[in-house]
């Protein structure tokens, strides 16, 4: 089983993990993902790949908790094992190389960033990271990518930290020519509303934008399906054909109403394991 | 003396309104008087041409005597020489359409309860002291993609011959289909879990959580990890949807995503086990093969009110082993026969509430020599549904192939590889099971891991020399 080597809290609810996993390491590219189990009877959930150091055989993931299972997740130490990683899954994000690429991380995407920019910047390529959050404390890695990318853009929507607004005011901004200048390519990584807002922000510049889709998955290999995004008006599976799809092809309607078909259950685990955490304290 | 009886033994199971509500296997298995007196209706023919419907070749009359004499110990050796998975195929195989479509009593008779005795000796096996571990002899290590039947037998066998085996294995368990797709009732976790057990005795390690494709490359397996030769038995798991309006609604979803979450992730334990799986109160599966079968009895035991089957063929066109059939049936599965699902139309939330359908007859025959069907015009109805689950079938998932140059697929994403030895286009690549024939049966996929293991035996030993 893999073991967790290193821990660090980054805000309340989004903890970074370096995790011994040297195949995952070595065959790893940017844009793809993992699937991690924690325990028997737990379910399987896509995470993408942060970061990964095949040197050391290490591979480097951001976990926000949102339900009951990121939450077991985030409550995992430096010692621990997990008890099933499996990857990289998924198609790797692929840019022609030579232009201007703006990576946009919002909340937790940011750390998508990592080996993207840094993959990007070592080839060649000029790169901005833009990175979104609500208020200076929800902000992660900046430090961290400062030294992967030509230019780091922070926002936050209160001004706490750097620009006041949207990440897709200051891209508009960058489109416009201002700061590191228009971008020949986006790739947007984080809540859905802020991909797209993206898509939207680029679609009438014609600025060509990836998305990073994180819908529902069960096995992450192609084998049920459960992942389907239209793209193009065409069912493609997330796992194997994405989880990086043209920003202005993806019907973003269909995928925010799939990824709340299981709502209910899931606050229902929540709460059961509130409960659990409860009784434990008693 | 018994007599021998016209019909077969029947199978005691639980009874169908108990059963349809929970987990628990619906066969309850032969005694031993079932089995002796069920042996001894074996004709014991000059030529067993039972034989040649078995696509593992097993020695049906042999291990059958020993039954008949008692002699169990006798039949499970008989029988593992030949099948190192008996207590799944017993239980999985469609034996009407094969060894027992030979029988020789089938002229005026039943045939013999083959699968019903093969799954008796296979228990009886689990029953006693496990075997010794076992050490691999030869030195060239293959490896195996895919813990699913063709993969456990290929390895099975490959084992018995003396080379060290790994398989590996994409989920966290290993079992592939048999796993992830065949339920519970149908075939138990505990029973899979033995024979894979067993396979392990033999020496055949097992490693979970690499995808062949993506953690590691097939060149790998040879280049960095000295392997000699390697079993391609990665299946045929990509669902196929049938790209009508209203596929992307919620609640309408693949088979295998239904049957996954409720069978590999255990949804039935929901919350327990942390993966949920949503059934309404009218679930339609669409298809009447195996999967679609299993499917619908499933959506009962997870509390369905309705569960019903949307086929555009007839009954008698229908993929789906006649057990199961009449399991579905007695369950009170409902069948639509001649129906096309046109759309599946939904509410404001976007959730499936109904299945557009046309009613179709019989036409000439088409290029799978079954009846074609053909539209009624003017037929189109809807059916009130809470769920779609589509079971119409899933190919090769194309995953190592695209990371592998040098290996050939079809037009429709096979593998091409030799009938008989299951040789791939690329030197000592063997493949074998759905990744070759598209969806098939767990013992057309388990023949072929046997025959694959005998093949790469011979080319191991042709180059050494």
């Amino acid at each position: 089983m893999p073991r967790i080597l290193e821990t660090r809290r980054l805000t309340p609810v989004t903890k970074y993990f370096r995790i011994d996993a040297p195949l995952i390491a070595a065959a790893a590219r940017p844009g793809q993902f993992v699937m991690l189990r924690v325990r028997e009877g737990g379910e399987r959930i896509p995470i993408t790949i942060a970061d990964y150091d095949r040197t050391a055989g290490t591979l480097t993931i951001v976990v926000q908790e949102v339900g009951a299972t990121t939450k077991r997740v985030c409550a995992l130490e430096a010692g621990d094992e997990i008890l099933d990683v499996v990857g990289p899954l998924g198609s790797h994000i692929d840019i022609p190389p030579g232009g201007h690429v703006c990576g946009i991380g919002g909340g937790f995407g940011s750390a998508a960033l990592l080996c993207l920019m840094r993959e990007l910047s070592a080839r060649g390529d000029r790169t901005t990271a833009i990175l979104g959050a609500r208020t200076k404390e929800l902000l992660i890695l900046a430090d961290e990518l400062k030294p992967l990318c030509h230019d780091v853009e922070v926002c936050t929507d209160d001004g706490s930290a750097g620009f006041k607004g949207f990440v897709t005011q200051r891209l508009a901004q960058l489109i416009a020519g201002d700061g590191p200048g228009r971008p020949d390519h986006v790739v947007a990584i984080g809540p859905m509303a802020m991909m797209r807002a993206v898509a939207e922000t680029t679609r009438e510049p014609k600025v060509k934008t990836l998305v990073s889709m994180d819908p529902l998955m069960v096995d992450g290999t192609g084998m049920c399906g459960g992942c389907r995004v239209t793209v193009g008006g065409k069912a493609r599976f997330a796992c194997v054909d994405g989880p990086c799809f043209d920003a202005h092809e993806v019907d973003f309607d269909v995928a925010m109403r799939r990824n709340k078909q299981y709502v209910r259950e899931e606050k229902q685990a929540l709460d059961r394991l509130a409960c659990m955490a409860a009784r434990q304290a008693h | 003396m018994p007599v021998k009886r016209a019909e077969k033994t029947p199978m005691p199971m639980r009874d169908a309104h108990e059963r349809a509500h929970d987990f628990q296997e619906v066969n309850r298995g032969y005694t031993v008087h079932h089995a002796v007196f069920e042996a001894e209706r074996c004709l014991r023919c000059q030529e067993p041409v039972c034989i040649d419907g078995c696509p593992v070749q097993i020695p049906i009359p042999e291990f059958i005597h020993a039954i008949a004499a008692g002699d169990m110990a006798g039949a499970a050796k008989i029988l593992r020489s030949a099948n190192p998975l008996p207590a799944i195929c017993g239980r999985v195989c469609p034996q009407e359409s094969q060894c027992e479509a030979e029988c020789s009593l089938n002229k005026h008779f039943d045939p013999v309860a083959i699968g019903h005795l093969e799954r008796y000796v296979a228990d009886w096996e689990r029953t006693q002291p496990p075997a010794a571990m076992a050490k691999p002899t030869r030195p060239e290590k293959i490896a195996v993609i895919g813990a699913g039947p063709s993969g456990l037998v290929c390895a099975g066998e490959l084992a018995r011959l003396g080379y060290p085996v790994t398989i590996y294995e994409a989920l966290h368990a290993p079992g592939g289909v048999l796993r992830y797709g065949i339920p519970e009732f149908r075939l138990p976790k505990s029973v899979l879990d033995w024979e894979i057990g067993l396979l392990k005795t033999m020496g055949v390690q097992i490693v979970c959580n690499v995808v062949i494709g993506r953690t590691l490359t097939l060149d790998e397996l040879f280049d960095k990890h000295g392997y000699s030769a390697v079993f391609v038995g990665t299946g045929a798991g990509l669902p196929q949807f049938l790209g009508i309006p209203g596929e992307s609604l919620n609640g309408v979803m693949s088979a295998n995503e239904f049957l996954t979450r409720v069978n590999l992730m255990r949804g039935y334990e929901f919350p327990e086990a942390d993966t949920p799986v949503r059934v309404g109160k009218r679930v339609a599966v669409i298809g009447a093969g195996n999967t679609a079968m299993d499917a619908v009895r499933t959506s009962l035991r997870m509390g369905a009110e309705e569960a019903m089957i949307v086929y555009r063929r007839s009954e008698k066109e229908m993929g789906a082993r006649i057990e199961e059939y009449h399991h579905a049936l007695e369950e009170g599965v409902k069948f639509h026969w001649l129906t096309n699902p046109l759309e599946v139309v939904g509410d404001a939330e976007g959730w499936a509430t109904g299945l557009k359908c046309q009613q179709m007859k019989l036409g000439p025959k088409d290029a799978s020599g079954r009846a074609r069907p053909i539209p009624v015009e003017g037929s189109e109805f809807e059916l009130p549904v809470d769920n779609v689950v589509l079971a119409i079938g899933t190919t090769p998932n194309p995953l190592l192939t695209r990371t592998t140059s040098g290996l050939l697929t079809n037009q429709k994403g096979c593998l091409v590889a030799d009938e008989q030895t299951g040789l791939t286009s690329r030197s000592l690549v063997f493949a074998g099971g759905d990744a070759v024939t598209g969806a098939a049966t767990v013992i057309l996929a388990a023949g072929a891991g046997k025959r694959a293991a005998r093949a790469m035996h011979e080319a191991l030993a042709a180059r050494v020399t």
